[in-house]
């Protein structure tokens, strides 16, 4: 005889889960009580936003399945922004939520939320226990669901009285086998084929990497290719990383905050080889002028995506890596002209370093000494808003995984807690958050939760006394009327110390080397709060809407 | 823009109808007519979708479609040779006497069945495609129509299964 909420936990150790980030509740009870004495660390948060959050920094930073908890109606709504986040980033996650119980689903009962109705657009999958002998094949299938093909999250609601009935008869778990979902893994032979004679024959080649990459595990053969063939790559903010910005082929960032290189790059290519990419209107700006010129060659493994935004000559389903093995296969080292990557190598040049204006603190600085001081493997994670554009453009990516940000969703309080699920995956690596003093403001409270599990959490605010990002498209697109973006000075170090986190504030230039060193040597968590310029503007910018190689803020532009 | 069939074999669950239905509304494309009901696989359900659009936003429907997990198979009829059934019940004023027997020739011109008589009224059954149970609504429009509820388009495929 076991219980539901034992059948459960079962269930997540059997699928190799060690930690959880969650929050207790009426609903969750009986799992709650299991897990006092599981073999499972579970991460008390503050707030169930952060559990999601972190559970996705978890996975972005182990490549496994991140597994949060939380009750029912307003713990599960509360999961509903970090849930959202996973899916636009394809995140694998699990969540699991309490109910309550099955003869008063629909009453309109205490904490009661119709969360699988909720989640269904923001979800991979979901489910709804009735039978408690279900519970172990259903964890099963959601880490199957989560972790497989396009990964993403899959919520599992379990009805109270799911949990403490006791089963008799508790029925094996097989292996998830689906008859409605199975992901197509190896490219098209023919289509593989199309590929290789694009390839053969383009003269001014492209490769134009995102999310996919790195969620495949598809790095090495994305450099194998670029550099058999000669082919640069430019990375979408999500794929950065997968290729080390420091390589010669490497053109950084492409997109709306891109590089001079990758996005003139894209505009004058006659092959773009998109590569767990989709086509993001923040990556291509005005579509029709995206890539005007090029056969485009998409390998995803989500065949949706595939002619969803911009029409493809050579559609190649399947798994990134494994098709980009195929590809390279077949095909000899190739040495190009020597027009396409001068040209494109000029366009690095001239787009080297930073716009922007001179005096005072600036964040491409902050963000370069911390380049300076941090490992290869450090992982840095972002907020969002200037403070991730500054670290995307300004920070060298050199592997995969390195980098966590939400990109999709854009959402601001996610890397906070994001960090810390990433310090709880990897233990023996720096972690370093890069905010906003807005963003921080967002999932502050999180502080309590690195002080109780000491994770040495490093975080940097880029603090300008304003929502940033905002605040730049109100004095570029708006008059300058800067309507409700300023904040108040805020005592952040005060407030790390009130939680008991190290801190310290930096005002000049010089201080920040010294601040950095000390925030990175430092035991536990720390705390950086940087007065950065106030009007200090994310250049080069293609306006929302505009063809991507019409680039203002540039450089000499 | 026109009419497309899907035929969408699920899984016979709770929530899936809920599942296609708000794909269609998220991703903002319009359900003409939607009818589901079991089918000749146990545990399984066979709806019939007509949908409008261009051929890329039919496409991208179906892969999303495809994307839902209980969704088991999608298959765009609109090309082959099928054999596709409305079932409309129309109420109609019919007093005793000149106007009934109006109302009943014009079903007996539709092929639609009497199937209840009352004091003011009766009901019909017609079955048909969309376009016989329009013109025989309009028909009858002059009589008055007082109830009138249609099902969604059912479709099959002609010959062997799998359009053999």
């Amino acid at each position: 005889m076991k219980t539901g909420a034992r059948l459960l936990v079962e269930g997540l150790q059997r699928e190799g889960v060690e930690t959880i980030f969650g929050y207790p509740g009426g609903a969750v009870l009986p799992i709650y009580d299991e897990l006092y004495d599981a073999p499972l660390r579970h991460v008390l948060v503050r707030h169930e936003q952060a559990a999601a959050h972190a559970a996705d920094g978890y996975a972005r930073a182990s490549g496994k399945t991140g597994v949060c908890l939380a009750t029912s109606g307003p713990g599960a709504c509360n999961l509903v922004t970090g849930i959202a986040t996973a899916y636009m980033d394809s995140v694998p996650l699990v969540a699991v939520t309490g109910q309550v119980p099955t003869t008063m689903l629909g009453n309109d009962a205490f904490q009661e939320s119709d969360i699988t109705g909720i989640t269904f657009p923001i979800t991979k999958h979901n489910y709804l226990v009735k039978e408690a002998a279900e519970i172990g094949q259903v964890v099963r299938d959601a880490f199957f669901i989560a972790g497989t093909g396009r990964q993403g999250p899959v919520l599992i609601d379990l009805p109270k009285d799911v949990m403490t009935t006791q089963v008799e008869h508790v029925p094996e778990v097989r292996e998830a086998r689906l008859r409605g979902y199975q992901p197509t893994y190896e490219g098209h032979p023919r289509q593989v084929e199309r590929a290789v004679a694009l390839i053969r024959e383009a003269e001014r080649p492209l490769l134009y990497i995102g999310g996919g990459v790195v969620a495949s595990g598809a790095a090495v053969e994305v450099l194998a290719l670029a550099e058999l063939t000669a082919v640069p790559v430019a990375s979408t903010l999500m794929g950065l990383g997968a290729v080390p910005c420091d390589h010669p082929l490497s053109l950084g960032m492409i997109g709306m905050h891109g590089t001079e290189a990758a996005n003139f790059a894209v505009t004058e290519c006659d092959l773009l080889i998109a590569v767990g990419v989709r086509f993001d209107d923040r990556v291509t700006g005005r579509v029709e002028a995206f890539a005007p010129n090029a056969a485009v060659i998409h390998i995803d493994i989500d065949p949706a995506e595939i002619g969803k935004n911009k029409p493809v000559d050579v559609p190649i389903v399947g798994d990134a890596k494994l098709v980009l093995r195929a590809i390279t296969a077949k095909l000899a080292r190739q040495e190009r002209g020597d027009g396409w990557l001068s040209r494109v190598r000029r366009w690095q040049e001239e787009g080297a370093g930073a716009a922007g204006t001179a005096d005072g603190l600036s964040p491409a600085a902050v963000i370069r000494q911390m380049n300076a001081l941090l490992d290869e493997n450090a992982i840095v994670v972002s907020e969002v808003g200037q403070n991730q554009m500054w670290t995307a453009q300004h920070y060298c990516f050199r592997r995969p995984r390195t980098w966590i940000t939400s990109g999709g969703l854009g959402t601001m309080g996610y890397g906070f807690p994001a960090s810390m699920g990433a310090q709880f995956a990897c233990p023996d690596e720096t972690v370093a958050l890069v905010a906003g003093d807005g963003s921080f403001q967002m999932n502050i409270q999180e502080l309590g939760t690195v002080v109780e599990y000491d994770l040495p959490v490093k975080v940097v605010i880029l603090n300008n006394l304003y929502l940033g990002m905002v605040r730049q498209w109100q004095e570029l697109f708006y008059d300058r009327r800067y309507s409700y973006t300023e904040l108040r000075p805020v005592d952040f170090v005060g407030i790390a110390k009130a939680y008991g986190v190290e801190g310290m504030r930096v005002e000049n230039p010089d201080e920040v080397g010294p601040a950095l060193e000390a925030a990175f040597d430092a035991e536990g968590a720390f705390v950086l709060d940087v007065r950065i310029e106030r009007e200090a503007n994310v250049f080069p910018m293609v306006p929302a809407g505009a063809a991507i190689n019409e680039m203002i803020g540039r450089r000499g532009g | 823009m026109r009419p497309h069939t899907l035929h969408v074999l699920v899984e016979n669950r709770a929530g899936v109808l809920s599942r296609v239905a708000g794909l269609f509304s998220r991703r903002g494309f319009n359900i003409e007519s939607l009818a589901v009901g079991t089918c000749e696989e146990p545990g399984m359900s066979r709806m019939t979708i007509v949908v409008l659009g261009d051929d890329a936003r039919i496409e991208q429907v179906k892969k999303q479609l495809n994307k839902l997990i209980d969704v088991i198979k999608v298959s765009d009829i609109t090309e082959q040779s099928t054999v596709d059934r409305e079932l409309a019940l129309i109420k109609v004023a019919a007093e005793p006497g000149e106007g009934r027997a109006e109302v009943m020739q014009v079903a007996g011109i539709f092929r639609a069945q009497i199937i209840d008589v009352g004091p003011k009224s009766v009901i019909l059954l017609v079955a048909g495609d969309s376009e016989k149970i329009d013109a025989l609504e309009r028909l009858l429009r002059q009589y008055g129509i007082k109830e009138f509820v249609r099902t969604g388009k059912i479709a099959l495929m002609r010959g062997m299964k799998g359009g053999r």
